[in-house]
């Protein structure tokens, strides 16, 4: 972890392709964290949700990468970088209930296809790029509200 | 009334300072320091995990004795139907005999406040703007645990009085009716399996003021209650629970009593903290009816009962089968809404204590201290500096409470190097000599 004089905190977690064992601890310690800081508890449960959902695409989708926390006092930012392999379509992937996830992932309960839009629900704001064959980087942002 | 009233305490005199319930603790509450166990008062929500883990007995769990009765003029006894679970060859007639034999003037089965609620449960499930899952406000300790670490959920809880409440309600009135004396006149005591409902009648949740006069143990009753039973030679045709309502001493019982096809009950604290994780992460949306209990088993596990919980909670079962209530009319529940507060009268307030400051700019200061400490910790989560894990030890040194060098593994690197200091300067001779004694 790392604050920058900007006061931006930076946390750096490694998400493993295919590892069940360790899926969810990620966003659980997100959520830990977040409490502990003492952000409002709505925009902790939709920053875990988000933050849950980002991991576990990472783990059933990707080759594997890392989900980033950083938090200003105003904002909060879930950063899900991986290394590929892409998404073909976005748009089609924001669609409630498409999913390209594999059988071993469906039997386990995941891959209902909400993954993305429940992130977009979640989140004040949504990016995603992705590149065939080199990754994608999805980042949600929530705002901290002045209380 | 002090603002953190608690049933646990410590008995110092009793406590070795190991670091048994530190570890356990659901919510960090408990540090040992000079020692002696610490319990941080506004983090105990009274579950009594600490009670039943420490091997010295150094926790115990402040009740009142059974001469308390003696106050009141009239005395009632409120028996937690896991009292039910703790003789062997008992019938429940047998022990509701042999309470009124220890001087109570009457008794009122919790079990009979747990038919009222179970109606008033299954009436409020009907609404269907209610937050799912509903979470059961059964038990207290589950309740203190969701303000303090589980605020988000606080709108799920139901928002109905517990059976312990509802049952001293209606005891007092039907009392006072039938004998004709004032409600002061009339004292009602919870037998209690568990140190969160002493609790929650010193300062209840919801709701002003409890109904309830006192609480007994069940370890306290259980002597004279055992002897007055075995020389019982009749017993009053007293119960009038259902089965249902014997059977919330029982983990899952309340869910079975609602009549819900999709609930989930679930015992032990740890458990619990688990699925309420996951409530909270909106991963059990399609979930009605949660129904958590802070000990294994449920109410039969609790921390002030005799016997093993497990052995108590089939006994139970088998008795609830021979139970003799009915189930409540139309009328009655109407009748019984319109005599008695039977609704929570009060918000229930989050609790948010575990936050490391209420500025997020200095609480994210003192989190990057904390990560910085806390990289520098064994990570043994020993327990020996007192804290119940190298983390905790790190907020705790931020937070001003501890200080890096209760680290028994800091405090020996700490020695080493001033050990390799001193003979650095024993070497040192004056004059500016230096001998070279290696080899």
């Amino acid at each position: 972890m790392m604050t920058d004089k900007n006061q931006v905190m930076e946390q750096v977690y490694t998400v493993e392709a295919g590892n069940f064992i360790s899926a969810g601890e990620a966003s659980g310690h997100i959520k830990k964290l977040l409490k502990q800081l003492g952000v409002d508890s709505n925009i902790v449960r939709r920053v875990t949700i988000a933050a849950y959902e980002a991991e576990m695409n990472m783990v059933i989708h990707s080759v594997g990468g890392e989900l980033i926390l950083k938090i200003t006092p105003d904002r909060i930012a879930v950063v899900a970088q991986d290394r590929g392999p892409g998404i073909p379509d976005i748009d089609l992937a924001m669609r409630e209930g498409y999913s390209t996830a594999p059988e071993t992932a469906r039997e386990l309960g995941f891959g209902a296809g909400l993954g993305l839009p429940n992130i977009k629900r979640c989140a004040d704001d949504l990016k995603i790029q992705s590149k065939m064959g080199e990754g994608t980087l999805l980042e949600a942002y929530f705002d901290i509200k002045a209380r | 009334m002090d603002k953190y009233y608690h049933s646990v305490t410590l008995d110092k005199d009793k406590c070795m300072g190991c670091t048994n319930c530190i570890k356990r603790c659901p919510t960090e509450a408990i540090r040992v320091r000079d020692g002696k166990a610490r319990i941080m008062a506004e983090r105990c929500i009274d579950c009594g995990e600490c009670i039943r883990v420490c091997p010295y007995h150094a926790k115990v769990a402040v009740t009142d004795p059974l001469t308390s009765i003696e106050k009141f003029p009239y005395k009632i006894a409120l028996p937690a139907p896991a009292l039910y679970g703790q003789f062997k060859n008992a019938s429940i007639n047998a022990i509701l005999t042999g309470l009124k034999k220890l001087g109570f003037d009457d008794v009122f089965e919790v079990a009979r406040g747990a038919d009222y609620v179970t109606e008033f449960i299954k009436e409020a499930m009907r609404d269907p703007e209610r937050k799912k899952p509903v979470i059961s406000s059964a038990c207290p300790a589950i309740v203190r645990l969701i303000q303090v670490r589980f605020p988000e959920l606080i709108d799920n809880i139901i928002n109905i009085e517990s059976p312990m409440e509802i049952a001293a309600r209606l005891a007092k009135k039907e009392f006072c009716q039938k004998n004709g004396v004032k409600e002061e006149e009339v004292g009602a005591f919870f037998i209690t399996p568990c140190a969160a409902k002493m609790t929650s009648i010193r300062s209840p949740i919801g709701i002003e003021r409890s109904c309830v006069d006192g609480a007994i143990s069940i370890l306290e009753i259980y002597g004279p209650l055992y002897n007055e039973i075995v020389r019982l030679e009749e017993d009053d045709s007293l119960q009038t629970a259902s089965p249902y309502g014997v059977l919330w001493a029982n983990s899952g019982g309340e869910s079975s009593a609602l009549g819900l096809d999709n609930h989930l009950a679930v015992d032990g604290i740890q458990n619990v903290i688990r699925v309420l994780e996951e409530i909270e992460d909106d991963k059990l949306t399609d979930l009605e009816f949660f129904e958590g209990l802070a000990c294994p088993g449920g109410c039969v596990g609790g921390p002030l009962v005799f016997e093993n919980g497990f052995v108590a909670k089939n006994r139970i079962r088998r008795l609830s089968e021979k139970a003799e209530g009915r189930h409540l009319s139309r009328e009655e529940i109407v009748g019984t809404k319109k005599k008695i507060q039977w609704s929570f009268e009060k918000e229930i307030l989050p609790k948010p204590v575990m936050k490391l400051d209420d500025d997020i700019t200095l609480a994210m200061k003192k989190m990057e201290a904390i990560e910085r400490i806390y990289d520098g910790l064994p990570g043994l989560d020993c327990g020996s500096c007192g804290s119940p894990s190298c983390r905790t030890h790190a907020e705790d040194i931020v937070l001003g409470y501890a200080s890096e060098m209760d680290c028994v593994f800091k405090l020996r690197e700490k020695v080493k190097e001033l050990a390799q200091q001193m003979i650095e300067l024993s070497e040192k001779i004056p004059g500016g000599k230096v001998t070279n004694k290696s080899e």
